[in-house]
């Protein structure tokens, strides 16, 4: 069996994001080892508000993703409204304003493929709420490159649609609820082997 | 065991870099420094637009047919930008900035990557309801140069500017926007008033050099294209054409934080990307 960790996570989310956010990221220790990138669709004139008030519930730092800003561990990046957020190989951000992809700036896609190219199989995906398909190919991709995907239970997520696409589009890893969704991240960041299913 | 999409991204990513220095060498165009992840979604975007299976086939494509080549790097450059995109940083600009550019006789402005316009236009409404206009010069600079007609004619799709109105009043705007556009039915068009202070120029941001005794460059959502080593090429550039004490204004999400040149200027407003050079 292959021996590495994992070193980042990506998370995508739409309509009912923010509340499954608020309960997964405060339950997040401070000591949690992964860097983290979302993004969450919003409209595109949105300030940075759903950062600075996801940092004063979390142990963790977020915070909005700048251009060539290093994702480092101890903290969670958002997707400035109305950029793509992507991830370079020197495990910098690069932001664009490129065409609306499944009809979204920040797109899910865009975010989840850079970031397989670089992470491969040490990157852990997680899509959650939503209602729109963005994120189903970039999932797919991560689950080819080797990365471990996790997607909220449709039946309990605020909308549905987002998750089942992307059940649909690849097969996963884990489904579930958002409070086990936090438990296993947690877990996953702990494993230094891809013992996840032991 | 190396997974098959990871062995079929490497050939991609090699394909890429022959793709690249194909264009440089037939056209002149450098890419080779721009940020890999966003050029590489664009260039994808590209090959399935023209319908190929590899981008080995597109460099093909593109290396025998010069029309083609234009219609590629329009897609290459095209990005999403409006009237007053961002209008919190064109009250900062109205705020912070005009005031000092009112204290000298005449001032030269250089909107480099003006893309079709919308920016400078705004810009340039703006200098004008603060009564500085007639002594400004406006330099709008970019690379594609369907995009530097386009903004030379000034006429915008109505149904892509609904929001412009909205942005202007967000920043500051202190007339009426309708009264800075002649109006058709489907049209707008800016009024020569605005048109006569801009000039439209090529200049390449990656080949051509230092432009001008510059009081400001706003350059705004271009770097975040560039890898770093470009970014502190094209930023030495604008610094060296930038008269001591000018200023500098990047796009709301771009930072000189990561770059060679932060040490030469100082945030006039940090949150709208303000920057005067003291270096």
């Amino acid at each position: 069996m292959e021996s590495f960790a994992y070193r980042a996570v990506v998370m995508g989310t739409s309509a009912g994001g923010m509340q499954a956010l608020k309960t997964i990221l405060p339950a997040l220790p401070e000591s949690f080892p992964l860097p983290i990138a979302i993004v969450q669709h919003m409209q595109e004139s949105a300030d940075d508000f759903l950062a600075e008030y996801l940092n004063g519930i979390s142990p963790l730092t977020v915070k909005e993703a700048e251009d060539k800003e290093p994702f480092s561990p101890g903290t969670v990046y958002l997707a400035p409204a109305g950029y793509h957020l992507l991830i370079e190989a020197d495990q910098t951000f690069s932001l664009s304003v490129d065409v609306r992809e499944n009809y979204c700036c920040p797109a899910i896609d865009a975010l989840f493929e850079s970031a397989a190219e670089v992470f491969g199989e040490a990157l852990i995906g997680v899509v959650l709420t939503g209602a729109n398909g963005d994120g189903s190919h970039g999932l797919k991709t991560i689950k080819a490159r080797g990365g471990f995907a996790i997607v909220q239970n449709p039946v309990t997520a605020e909308s549905d649609y987002m998750p089942a696409a992307a059940l649909a589009a690849t097969p996963v890893d884990r489904v579930g609820d958002l409070e086990q969704i936090a438990s296993l991240l947690v877990h996953c960041s702990e494993v230094s082997e891809k013992n996840i299913y032991g | 065991m190396m997974l098959m999409a990871a062995r079929e991204n490497d050939t991609e990513n090699m394909e890429i870099d022959m793709l690249l220095a194909g264009i440089r060498r037939r056209y002149g165009y450098d890419f080779t420094n721009y940020a890999q992840a966003s050029l590489k979604r664009r260039l994808t975007r590209a090959r399935e637009k023209a319908n190929l299976p590899h981008f080995t086939a597109l460099l093909d494509h593109l290396f025998h047919d010069e029309r083609y080549f234009d219609e590629f790097l329009r897609q290459m450059s095209v990005t999403v930008t409006e009237m007053f995109r961002d209008p919190l940083f064109y009250k900062a600009a109205r705020e912070k900035v005009v005031p000092v550019l009112k204290t000298f006789p005449f001032a030269k402005i250089w909107h480099a990557g003006c893309a079709t316009g919308e920016e400078v236009y705004s810009m340039a409404m703006l200098l004008q309801e603060e009564g500085f206009l007639d002594r400004a010069r406006i330099y709008a600079t970019d690379f594609n140069k369907h995009s530097l007609d386009a903004a030379e004619k000034g006429i915008y799709a109505l149904k892509n500017i609904k929001d412009a109105a909205e942005n202007y009043r967000t920043a500051g705007g202190a007339h009426d926007f309708a009264d800075h556009v002649s109006t058709s039915y489907e049209f707008i068009k800016f009024k020569d008033a605005l048109k006569e202070r801009i000039t439209f120029s090529y200049h390449n941001l990656v080949t051509d050099g230092v432009f001008g005794e510059m009081n400001l460059i706003c350059c705004r959502n271009v770097l975040i294209y560039f890898d770093k080593t470009l970014q502190n090429h094209v930023l030495s550039t604008f610094t060296q054409s930038l008269r001591h004490g000018g200023f500098l204004c990047l796009g709301n999400k771009e930072t000189l934080n990561y770059t060679a040149v932060r040490g030469l200027f100082e945030p006039v407003d940090a949150k709208q990307r303000i920057y005067r050079k003291i270096g």
